[in-house]
Parts: C-alpha cells; structure tokens; sequence
C-alpha cells in the first residue's frame, strides 16, 4: 500500500477564492451568503443563496476566449479551483495546444447536478420552439455529467484516468475517497479530486418546492446558514468547487512538493434506504458503519479524533448527525471531539460541499485552527450537552486528526481520515 | 457587400473561435480554419450559424462542408447573399 499525501488544493467558494483567503474567512467567520432579487421575483421561498464573487472578470484572466465559449458556472468554478490546485502543487499551466499529455495524473472531478443552467437557459426554449440547429455545437459538451472534468482534464492535458462521480452531497467527499484508494493501491501518481457546483435557479428550485431551503431570513442573508442551531431552518442553496491534488508520497517527495496532510483512511457506503434511512435521510446503522471504517483503514482509533469537520446543513438532521458520530466513536458528550460546521459561512455546495470543506479541513489541520460554526449562539437543544465541543469563535488548535463526513440523497455516506502532516513520521511504516 | 466587407466580417466572426491566435496576425483567403487558426471542428457548426445571423443567410450542410478556408466562406457568402 502507498502512503497517500495533499501537495495542492484550489477553491472558490462564496466567501473567498484561493487559499489564503479562504483561511482568511474561516477564521473571521465571513459568510457568503447573499440575498438574490431574482429568486425573490422567482416567488422562491428562499431568496437567499452562496454564489462566489467576481467570476465574471476573474473567468477571463484564467481561460480563453475560444474556451469560454462553451463553459458554464459549473465548469468556469471547476477550471478556476482545478487551476489553482494545479499551481499550488507546484505545476505550471501547460500550452493548451501543444503540450505532452501527462499520462502520470489523473482526475475525479465530482457534481451532483450539472450544467442545469445551460438546459434551462438555453437548450429547452430551442428545443421546444422547434431551433435544434439553433443549439449549435456547445451543448452536449456542457450538458453531459463530465463536463467538467473534461473541461480540466482538456487544460491540463491529462492523461489518467479522467472521470466524474455524482453521489448528490456526499459527490466531493466521495471523489476524495476515490482518489485516497486510486494511489493508495498505484494505480495513479496524483489525482486531482474534488467537486463542483453551478449556480442555478433551476438547480435550488426543486430544494425549494421540497421545503427543506431556510426560510425567514431573506432579510438578514448571513444569518440564514444556522447549522447546529435551535433556529436551523432548512439549508442555504450555494455553489463554487473545491479540489485537492491527491498524490502518492514517494511521488511528492521525489519531487520536493509542499505536504499539507496525509490522507490515511477513507470510506464510502450506503445505508440501504431502510432502518430509517430513505432516499432523502439516513439509515444510522450505515453513517456509524462508514465513519469506523474510514477508520479502520486509517488505523487510528475513534479517541485520536481532535476535530471533524461535519456535513451539518441545517436541517433537522444536524442532531442527529452529531449522535450518530457519538455512537461511532463511542464517545459521549463530556468526551467529544470539536465539531464545526463549514456550511454555516458557505451554505450547502450539494456536488461541491465535500470538496469546499476537505479544502477547509485540509487548511484547519494544516494551519492550526478550527474555525468557528456562525449563527448557532442558540444551540440546539438536543445540542446542548455538546456545547463545550461546539467552537462559535475560531480556535488555534495544533489537531492531530481530523475526520470529515458528507451525506447525500440515496442514503450515501462518506468519510474522510485526514491526518496533520508530520515530517518525520514518514521515516517510519505507518 | 462587397467582398472586402465580408471578408473583414468573416475574420471577426471566426476571432473568438480561434486558439492558435498568433495566425490571426498573417490570417489570409488561403489561411485553413481548422488547421491554421486551430478551431475545433465542432465549433465550425457555430462559425456557420454566426454567417447566418450576419449575412441573412442559409447555409445548408452541403454549402457548409465545402468551407475550408477564409475564402472559401467569403465565397460561399457572396454567392448566397447574391451580392
């Protein structure tokens, strides 16, 4: 078994791009979430949504114009995060055109709903006034589910495995997981893994109809990511990409790269839809089973977890998330780890999430802090005991190991072992 | 229109298609489209429906094949938009 390293990572998330502001806003609790007149004059019953700031001008210092022409919000914030990644693990952006093909990296580039955008704005009013030959060329290659790792693995010229995953919420943290075995078991040098989201009306219309969107604070829009609180009242749409350059150790050192983290365990499943899990919740038994096999494959037992960074949406599920991390790491609330909630300051990614938030787990472990979970001051009742595990204000903590969770529609888990990146550690068989 | 009008037209429509755009600054009737200026050969469905929308015309898949060069589609234009 190969040990399996973090060399880069690239995000654009509504609260920040690139990595140093990123960390910038997790630690001064910045939110993202912003109030649209759009989904007001929609009739949505939530107005409020995480959209990531600038793109229009920042598209265009990062792809051609010829490449513009057929990329979607979904693609541009897959391009933007995969760039950056890219560089930040010591990479030089190739020659679109006559560059060699990098047969050693590969590419799981995760989303869970896709380029709705385009077929809402474009393909269906052609198609139903009878213009196919109006939809020109640019469609399919914006419409199909791997738009965007084409779009990334076409710009880097890579030639691994170049593939997307869509497992709804859990999509980012499962490209991670895939990539953690990928080079685990040498079947790639480095993947590039994470996910990304467009930002769509059409996409949060359906979370709206199901009335699991925040509703009551369309006036005061960076209060309306509430996880962990009593006044949790449903999760807050948003969008962007997060990607992380997954790469073989002896592979990172032989070429002097930066380590930001180990990846020592990963797991993913399904809880069935059945033991009270369905299409849209999860069957219990089948989180704690994922969470200790992620685990056992990192070989770290569940009382050497210092941090997890949770799915945690805000909605009712947010307690029982936390109970269910209790069970699986058989540890009560006295003993509890720290647990936060990205979600509070971005809103919920969906395909993105898992990758956004493996960028600010990565970033936490690597940079010594937890940042603060915003708008839960009214903690939960159910929550209450946990209080003392709960940061509302950033905290410098050296963590040890940090465990991160996603769960998605389909009853699909995920998890993520990370582990703070100790140089000397890599003399010895882990 | 005359045939320097569609020319000048033609090069502007084919620009943003382009990814070897260094070829632009020696672009000519001869330059190839998809060779010399390196457009995807899908996008030349696009390039095609730009003449239409510009020149008022209707290009069928026959007339459309045949363009090979800038010429070519200055040509095509010129014979269609009856100028």
């Amino acid at each position: 078994m190969r040990r399996v390293v973090v060399t880069g990572m690239g995000v654009i998330a509504p609260n920040a791009h690139g990595l140093d502001d990123f960390e910038q806003a997790l630690r001064e609790g910045r939110s993202g979430i912003r109030f649209y007149e759009k989904l007001k004059n929609l009739g949505f019953v939530c107005q409020v949504g995480g959209i990531p700031g600038g793109v229009d001008e920042l598209k265009r210092s990062y792809f051609a114009e010829e490449a513009l022409l057929a990329m979607n919000s979904n693609m541009i914030f897959a391009g933007i995060a995969g760039i950056d990644c890219w560089r930040d693990a010591g990479f030089d952006l190739p020659d679109r055109v006559e560059s060699p093909v990098d047969w050693d990296t590969a590419a799981t580039i995760g989303t869970g709903i896709g380029g709705v955008d385009t077929l809402g704005d474009f393909v269906v009013p052609r198609v139903n006034e009878g213009k196919v030959k109006r939809l020109g060329s640019t469609t399919v290659e914006q419409t199909m589910s791997s738009s965007v790792s084409a779009c990334l693995g076409g710009i880097l010229g890579l030639g691994g495995q170049v593939t997307t995953n869509s497992s709804a919420c859990t999509t980012g943290t499962e490209a991670i997981v895939n990539a953690f075995f990928q080079v685990r078991e040498g079947r790639a040098k480095r993947v590039l893994a994470g996910g990304s989201e467009g930002c769509s009306h059409y996409i949060w219309a359906g979370f709206d109809a199901m009335r699991v969107l925040s509703r009551g604070y369309n006036e005061q829009p960076e209060r309306a990511s509430r996880p962990l609180s009593a006044s949790a009242a449903g999760f807050v749409p948003a969008s962007g990409a997060g990607i992380l350059m997954v790469e073989d150790l002896e592979s990172a050192q032989a070429r002097g790269a930066r380590i930001y983290a180990e990846i020592v365990g990963g797991h993913v499943n399904c809880g069935g839809q059945r033991g009270g899990g369905s299409i849209t919740a999860p069957n219990p038994a089948g989180v704690v089973r994922c969470v200790r096999a992620a685990l056992a494959t990192a070989g770290v037992r569940p009382d050497e977890v210092d941090v997890i960074n949770g799915h945690l949406t805000a909605t009712m599920a947010d307690p029982l998330e936390v109970a269910n991390w209790s069970v699986a790491l058989e540890r009560a609330p006295g003993e509890f780890p720290l647990i936060n909630s990205t979600k509070s300051l971005i809103g919920h990614a969906l395909g993105a999430a898992g990758g956004i938030e493996c960028v600010a787990s990565v970033l936490q472990l690597s940079r010594g802090f937890v940042h603060g979970s915003i708008n839960c001051e009214d903690l939960h009742t159910e929550l209450q005991a946990y209080a003392a595990s709960i940061p509302r204000e950033t905290k410098e903590v050296q963590a040890r190991i940090l465990a991160k969770a996603s769960f998605g529609f389909g009853d699909v888990n995920g998890c993520l072992i990370f582990k703070r990146w100790e140089p000397d550690a890599s003399r010895r068989y882990h | 229109m005359t045939k320097t009008e569609a020319y000048e037209k033609v090069v502007k429509i084919i620009t943003p298609f382009t990814k070897k755009t260094d070829a632009l600054k020696t672009v000519g009737e001869e330059t190839r489209i998809l060779e010399d200026l390196g457009v995807n050969s899908a996008r030349l469905v696009d390039i095609i429906l730009a003449f239409e929308d510009e020149f008022g015309i209707a290009v069928d898949d026959e007339a459309a094949d045949r363009v090979r060069t800038v010429g070519d589609a200055v040509n095509m234009i010129l014979q269609k938009a009856g100028a």
